[in-house]
């Protein structure tokens, strides 16, 4: 017996109702499934939108070999969920800011982040996150800690509300497992308070580890949540990058126009194991892979850009070649970065390094060299 | 000059650093029309407007995380935790972002904040409202952790607090919030973070200690001299980074050593400071370093509380046993 059925002194009354939206125009088969927004005929867009998800697709291949080999720590792979990252980051300007999480490699590659720094934060060194690009000035590092980031976003959405800013707004993700956690309602509620111009894209791999969506929520949807928030909430098919590209484009423009936050649940599936030293094997059946291969960003793309005369098979190869050169220069600085000055562990806990620490610091160049 | 209780004279400090920098806002629960449950915010909100002075949602990780985000923009929030007891939502952010920040990004992205709280018992309140849970941040690298123990302290190390580059925890001994006044310093005079000051000069013992405590260590103090004992009292002020320079060149000169602190005693901020003379400054001593605290107990509730709180007689008591050394 529902809730409702026990009130039984007057008819039932509605007090609200809420429809969540599934948006989609390119399906599984590379076909356009609605009206093509207007930046699909900008071909330069969309062979770099193309290109990226590629590179990234490449670059995830070879970190898992170059961890295989010992060269490599933990890696977040994104296998199968660049759409979702490379979507969303190209709708931001030089004055929006990018607050990432730790499976934001491709949206941190569009965004200006170089490749080898990016293997440096996931390789153990520091200046990974010391973005060399002075745009990103304003961007935030990887975090570890789920959900944590969200609330960060939420604090330069403030600064930016406070200040106002115009045409400024935050974009930051979380994986479907962070809906879970505190700081993710703490997050949406704030950003429906203080209308705060903020956008969260949930990249909803269907996999928190190895915990299920199943048993993550009863919910029929990520992007309800937002209701809660009194935010706008909306589903999107993370593996076509111009649903990713239309969606967060509107949510960012509404933003920075003042018209408060979004919450988008862009559908995708994580096509490699959680990190490089974990085994799907063990929790994904090997029919649920297959499928989801189906459905994957980049094939589907592809198609749609051979159809509509954009990219042919020998472009399609010369693309795929100059990918390997990129990803493989970018590793080769990697391997060839000098490690850091053990006192560097000292040197940016403080603006200036507290008396009390200079033993410390002195003992760490007796015992390690300078 | 005006005589300022320590809740007037953060009050007053908070009021001249808003005045003087646009860029600092105030943020927590209740901080704005009410003025805090302290009422230490109280006409800020009137004086400055709500771009400046924000009622947060009822939400601790929240309200430091935006103030992570905030700083991270160049602005200078001030975060207002109404307890220290209700820290523990907002810890995960403080140990994940804001002690670390500066460190993950090399320096690229600094968070000059401050969260203040007030902190410790005495106060007859409800559970979680009475801990002196500090030794739990000062193991966090990356923070500074200041404790005033007076109105002109608790004005001149805010001020410091609010211009630091680095986040400070800045916590505020709600039992004296309103027991003294003082004529605070010069206007707009800042006291150094991550020094000791020297309350009392003497010479036969250092007695140590911070906060709300230094009050019945005063009097312990004040009393022996009447026995001629001659206490040095030092507040320590700065927990995190700790000034061991000022406490050491103190028992080079006195032998002997008293840290009191209200905090239970087990992995304390005291157990930092015996653990460092005795392992640097063995030879300095006359008698063993004694710390007392409260007890390693759950804080109780108001009806027992003093049975836990470092009482006049049990520093009387330590600092005598300590002197019977030779
Ligand atoms: C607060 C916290 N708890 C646990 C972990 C360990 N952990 C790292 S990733 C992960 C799964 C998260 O899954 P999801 O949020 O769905 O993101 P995805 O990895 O699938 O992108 C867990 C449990 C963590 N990083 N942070």
């Amino acid at each position: 017996m529902s809730i409702s059925k026990l009130n039984t002194f007057s008819e039932c009354k509605s007090v609200a109702h809420f429809n969540i939206n599934f948006i989609q125009y390119l399906n599984e088969d590379g076909q356009l499934c609605a009206e093509a927004p207007a930046f699909c005929h900008d071909k330069i867009l969309m062979l770099s939108l193309y290109r990226a998800i590629k590179l990234l697709h490449l670059f995830d291949l070879k970190v898992l070999n170059l961890h295989r080999a010992g060269q490599m720590g933990t890696y977040t792979g994104t296998l199968g969920q660049e759409a979702v990252g490379i979507g969303a980051a190209s709708c931001l300007t030089d004055n929006d800011v990018f607050v990432p999480y730790y499976r934001s490699a491709p949206d941190l590659y569009w965004r200006g982040v170089k490749l080898h720094e990016i293997l440096m934060y996931w390789g153990g060194d520091e200046r990974g996150s010391d973005f060399a690009d002075p745009r990103l000035i304003n961007d935030f590092p990887i975090p570890i800690v789920i959900a944590s980031q969200l609330l960060h976003a939420a604090g330069v959405a403030s600064a930016i509300k406070l200040r106002q800013q115009k045409n400024r707004a935050v974009l930051t993700l979380v994986g479907d497992g962070g809906t879970s956690e505190g700081d993710f309602y703490e997050a949406l509620n704030v950003a429906g308070a203080w209308q705060l111009p903020l956008v969260i894209i949930i990249n909803n791999n269907r996999w928190a580890l190895s915990e299920p969506n199943t048993r993550q929520t009863a919910c029929q949807t990520l992007a309800q949540k937002a209701i809660a928030g009194g935010i706008e909430g909306v589903q999107v098919d993370g593996n076509d990058v111009i649903a990713m590209r239309a969606v967060t484009e509107a949510a960012l423009a509404k933003a920075r126009a003042g018209g408060g936050a979004t919450l988008i649940e862009a559908l995708t599936y994580r096509l490699c194991a959680h990190t490089t030293i974990d085994d799907a094997t063990r929790y994904v059946a090997s029919e649920e892979l297959d499928q989801a291969w189906q459905r994957e960003p980049l094939k589907r793309l592809k198609t749609w850009l051979i159809t509509n005369e954009m990219l042919d098979a020998a472009q399609d190869a010369n693309l795929e070649i100059e990918c390997r050169a990129e990803v493989e220069r970018e590793v080769e600085i990697f391997l060839n970065m000098p490690i850091q000055a053990p006192t560097a562990i000292f040197d940016f806990l403080y603006a200036e390094l507290p008396e009390r620490l200079l033993s410390q610091r002195d003992d760490v160049i007796k015992h390690r060299g300078s | 000059m005006q005589l300022l209780s320590i809740a007037e004279s953060i009050n007053l400090a908070l009021d001249h650093e808003m005045a003087n920098n646009p860029d600092v806002v105030l943020l927590g629960q209740d901080i704005a029309k009410t003025g805090g449950v302290f009422r230490v915010t109280q006409g800020l909100y009137e004086k400055y407007g709500e771009q400046r002075v924000l009622d947060t949602p009822l939400a601790e990780s929240m309200i430091v995380g935006l103030s992570v985000g905030m700083a991270s923009q160049g602005l200078r929030p001030i975060a207002e935790i109404q307890f220290m007891g209700f820290i523990f939502p907002g810890f995960n952010q403080i140990a994940t972002a804001v002690a670390r920040m500066r460190n993950r990004t090399r320096g690229r992205i600094t968070l000059p904040m401050v969260i203040r709280m007030p902190y410790g018992g005495g106060i007859h309140a409800p559970e979680h409202h009475s801990e002196s849970t500090e030794a739990l941040l000062a193991h966090l690298p990356g923070l500074k952790i200041v404790i005033p123990s007076s109105p002109s302290r608790a004005y001149g190390l805010l001020l410091a607090a609010i211009r630091d580059p680095d986040p400070v925890i800045f916590l505020e001994p709600k039992r004296i919030y309103r027991s003294q006044k003082h004529a605070l310093g010069k206007n707009n005079e800042a006291y150094p973070i991550g020094s000791c000051f020297i309350d009392r000069v003497g010479s036969d013992i250092t007695l140590v200690s911070w906060g709300a405590m230094l009050r019945e260590t005063h009097q312990v103090a004040d009393e022996l001299a009447k026995m001629s004992i001659d206490c040095e009292v030092i507040d320590v002020a700065t927990i995190s980074p700790l000034d061991m320079r000022s406490i050491f060149e103190s028992v080079a000169k006195t032998g002997r050593c008293v840290i009191v602190q209200e905090a239970a005693r087990n992995c304390s901020v005291a157990s930092e400071i015996a653990a460092e003379l005795v392992e640097h400054g063995l030879r300095l001593l006359k008698a063993p370093v004694t710390r007392i605290t409260g007890y390693d107990t759950i804080m109780p509730y108001p009806k027992m509380e003093h049975y836990y709180m470092p009482s006049v007689e049990r520093i009387r008591e330590a600092v005598l046993r300590v002197m019977e050394y030779q």
